[in-house]
C-alpha cells in the first residue's frame, strides 16, 4: 500500500489523457516531415528543425529559470560557445591542426555535442559559481555582463572570423548518415531534443528536482532543513547551461554557420521569451514556445520587416491571458493537464 | 546535548535577546515559555542561524555552533518546525517529505515514509495532494513530517499548535507524547502551559528577553503565581 503510495503519487506521473497528449505530439512530430512533403512544401522540415534545436535550449533555460527560479539573461553564452566548439573543432579538422596546440580538430557528431556539452557545463560551472552568489536584479544582470564579455571576446577574436563568424562547409558526420539531408538532419534533431525532455522530466520528478523547487519557493526554509540552496542551483545553473551548449551545437550544424550572434544578448532574450510564451516551470512548456516564435517569426517577417512591432503585443496578450504560457492554455483547453 | 549560555541577539539596532540560557539532555523534552514578545522565536532563530547572534555560546553534542550557517546547523542534527507551518505549497505531500529526507547521522532505526504515516495517517490519504490544499492542521503535520524526515536528534516546535482546532491540536500533542516515548529530545515552544506540565520534563522562562526562571514541572506546579506573572494573560 505505502510502496504504491511511493511509485503512483509523483505529479510527473502522466494522467491517461496527458499520456494521450504526449503520444499524439511525438506521432505528430515523426510524420512530420513526410506529411509537409506530401502537402508538397518541404522548405518547413529546416523550419521545424530549427524549433526543435530552440526547444532544447528553452527547455535548458526553463531549468534555470522556472524550476530553479535563477533568472538567467546569459544564456546565449552557452548556446553561442557551444555553436564555436563545434566551429573550432571543425576548422582544426580541416587544417590538420591542434587547438590550442592539444586537442585535434574533428567533425564527427558523436565527438563534437558531447564536447559542447562538457564546454557548455564548464562555462556554467564558472558563470554560475560567481553570478549565484547574488540574486535578483543583480543576477540578471552579472549573467547579461558575462555573456556580453564573452560576445566582444568572440567578435575580437579574427582567427575565428571574428564579427563575420566562420562557416562550416559541411555538417558533423554521423554513423555515415547524409547529415546534409534535411530529413535525416531533423531526425537526429528530434531524437536528442527526445532525449534531452526525456532528462529534464526524470530530473524535475526526482529528489533534487523537489529540493529545487523548494529553494524557489524559500531558500531559507530549505537552509533550515539542512540544504545549502547554492549547491543545488548550481547544479542545477550547469545542467542547464549544458543542455544550451548542446542546442548551439546543433544550430552550428543547422546552419553551417557560427558567428557572435549567437552569443548576443538579443538570443538571451529570445531564449526567455519562448520560455514565458510556452510556460515558465512546465516540461512542454517551451517546445511550445519555441514553436510559436520561430513560426511567428518567419511567418511575420514574411508580411513587414518589422514584425516585432507585432510580436510585442502577442507576447504581451499572452502573458497577460494565458495563466501560465501557451502550456497554460492547452491544458485549459482540455488538451491534457501539464501542471509542471 | 544542546547548551545555550548567555544568548544575546539583536534585529539591527534593537536588540531583542540579552541573556538567555537553556540546557537540552539526550531525550528531554524541554519547553520555552513566556508571552507575545519575548523572544522566544527569536531564540529558535538565533539557535537555527537564521539570526546571527551578538553573543554568547550555543554548542551541540560539544561543537559550537555560533556563527554557522542554517544548513550547517540543521545538519548537525536539529530539525525546525517553524512557526507558521512553511510547508513548500508547490510539492506534492509526498515530495514535501522525501525531498529532503535525510539521515545524517546514520541512525539506526531512520525515519521512513511509512514511519511518518503510521504517525499521522492523514498524511498518507493526502500523499499525492499539493500541500497548498492541506488544512492548517495537516500543514502542521507535514511540517512535523518533513523535520521527522531529516532524521534530527532535537526537534524544535515553534507554535506547533496555534490557530489549529482542538481535534487536531490534541492529535499533535499525541504524536509529540508518542515522540517522547521513543526518546526524540524535543524543544517545545507553546502557550498551553497545562499540556505542557504533563508533557515536558523541563521548563523555561523568557521574559524581556533573558531566561527569569527554570524547573521542572513540578516546580512549575508549585510555584503557579510566580508561572502566571510570567507568562498569564
Amino acid at each position: 500500500m505505502s510502496e504504491d503510495a511511493i511509485t503512483h503519487t509523483g505529479p510527473n506521473t502522466p494522467s491517461a489523457s496527458r499520456a494521450l497528449m504526449l503520444l499524439a505530439l511525438a506521432l505528430c512530430l515523426v510524420a512530420l516531415p513526410f506529411l509537409v512533403q506530401a502537402l508538397g512544401q518541404p522548405a518547413l522540415v529546416p523550419l521545424a528543425t530549427r524549433v526543435l534545436i530552440y526547444a532544447i535550449a528553452a527547455a535548458s533555460l526553463n531549468l534555470a529559470l522556472g524550476f530553479g527560479g535563477m533568472v538567467s539573461f546569459g544564456h546565449a553564452a552557452f548556446f553561442g560557445v557551444g555553436g564555436y566548439v563545434v566551429g573550432i573543432l571543425y576548422r582544426n579538422y580541416v587544417d590538420d591542426s591542434l587547438f590550442l596546440g592539444l586537442i585535434p580538430g574533428t567533425s564527427q557528431l558523436l565527438i563534437t555535442l558531447p564536447a559542447a556539452i562538457l564546454v557548455g557545463g564548464l562555462l556554467a560551472l564558472l558563470i554560475g559559481a560567481l553570478s549565484l552568489r547574488t540574486s535578483g536584479v543583480q543576477f540578471i544582470m552579472i549573467t547579461l555582463a558575462f555573456a556580453q564579455m564573452l560576445f566582444f571576446l568572440f567578435v575580437s577574436l579574427k582567427a575565428y572570423g571574428g564579427d563575420d563568424g566562420m562557416t562550416i562547409r559541411r555538417r558533423n558526420e554521423l554513423f555515415g548518415l547524409n547529415t546534409r539531408d534535411d530529413i535525416t538532419f531533423y531526425f537526429i534533431c528530434l531524437a536528442i531534443a527526445a532525449l534531452v525532455f526525456l532528462a529534464l522530466w526524470r530530473i524535475v520528478g526526482s529528489r533534487f528536482g523537489m529540493v529545487l523547487a523548494g529553494i524557489h519557493q524559500n531558500e531559507r526554509r530549505m537552509a533550515a532543513i539542512g540544504i545549502a540552496p547554492y549547491r543545488y542551483k548550481l547544479a542545477a545553473f550547469v545542467i542547464s547551461g549544458m543542455g544550451t551548449g548542446l542546442a548551439g551545437a546543433l544550430m552550428a550544424n543547422y546552419l553551417r554557420f557560427v558567428s557572435p550572434d549567437m552569443l548576443h544578448w538579443t538570443k538571451s532574450g529570445e531564449l526567455m521569451i519562448m520560455v514565458i510564451l510556452g510556460g515558465v516551470g512546465t516540461l512542454l512548456g517551451p517546445l511550445f514556445g519555441a514553436a510559436a516564435l520561430v513560426i511567428l517569426e518567419t511567418v511575420l517577417t514574411s508580411w513587414t520587416e518589422h514584425w516585432q512591432l507585432i510580436l510585442g503585443p502577442i507576447l504581451l496578450l499572452v502573458v497577460l491571458f494565458t495563466q501560465g504560457g501557451l502550456n497554460g492554455l492547452f491544458s485549459r483547453l482540455g488538451l491534457g493537464r501539464s501542471e509542471r | 546535548m544542546l547548551s545555550v549560555r548567555n544568548l544575546q541577539s539583536a534585529y539591527g539596532a534593537s536588540q531583542v535577546l540579552f541573556d538567555v540560557g537553556l540546557d537540552i539532555g539526550e531525550g528531554e523534552v524541554v519547553t520555552l515559555l513566556g508571552r507575545n514578545g519575548m523572544g522566544k522565536t527569536t531564540t529558535v532563530r538565533s539557535l537555527m542561524g537564521l539570526l546571527a547572534p551578538k553573543g554568547g555560546e550555543i554548542s551541540f553534542d560539544g561543537r559550537a555552533l555560533k556563527g554557522s550557517t542554517p544548513e550547517a546547523i540543521a545538519r548537525c542534527g536539529i530539525g525546525l518546525v517553524p512557526e507558521g507551518r512553511q510547508v513548500f505549497p508547490t510539492l506534492t505531500v509526498r515530495e514535501n517529505l522525501v525531498a529532503t529526507a535525510a539521515n545524517r547521522l546514520g541512525r539506526s532505526s531512520p525515519w521512513t515514509l511509512e514511519r511518518v504515516y503510521a504517525l499521522f495517517p492523514r498524511l498518507q490519504e493526502r500523499a499525492g495532494q499539493s500541500a497548498r490544499t492541506l488544512s492548517g492542521g495537516e500543514q502542521q503535520m507535514l511540517a512535523v513530517g518533513r523535520a521527522l524526515m531529516t532524521n534530527p536528534k532535537l526537534l524544535i516546535l515553534d507554535e506547533a499548535t496555534e490557530g489549529l482546532a482542538p481535534v487536531i491540536r490534541a492529535e499533535i500533542w499525541r504524536c509529540i507524547e508518542a515522540l517522547k516515548a521513543q526518546g526524540q529530545s524535543i524543544l517545545l515552544i507553546d502557550k498551553n502551559i497545562a499540556v505542557l506540565k504533563r508533557l515536558a520534563d523541563r521548563h523555561y522562562i523568557i521574559e524581556k528577553g533573558r531566561t527569569v526562571w527554570s524547573g521542572s514541572s513540578s516546580d512549575l506546579a508549585a510555584n503557579a503565581e510566580l508561572v502566571h506573572r510570567y507568562v498569564g494573560v
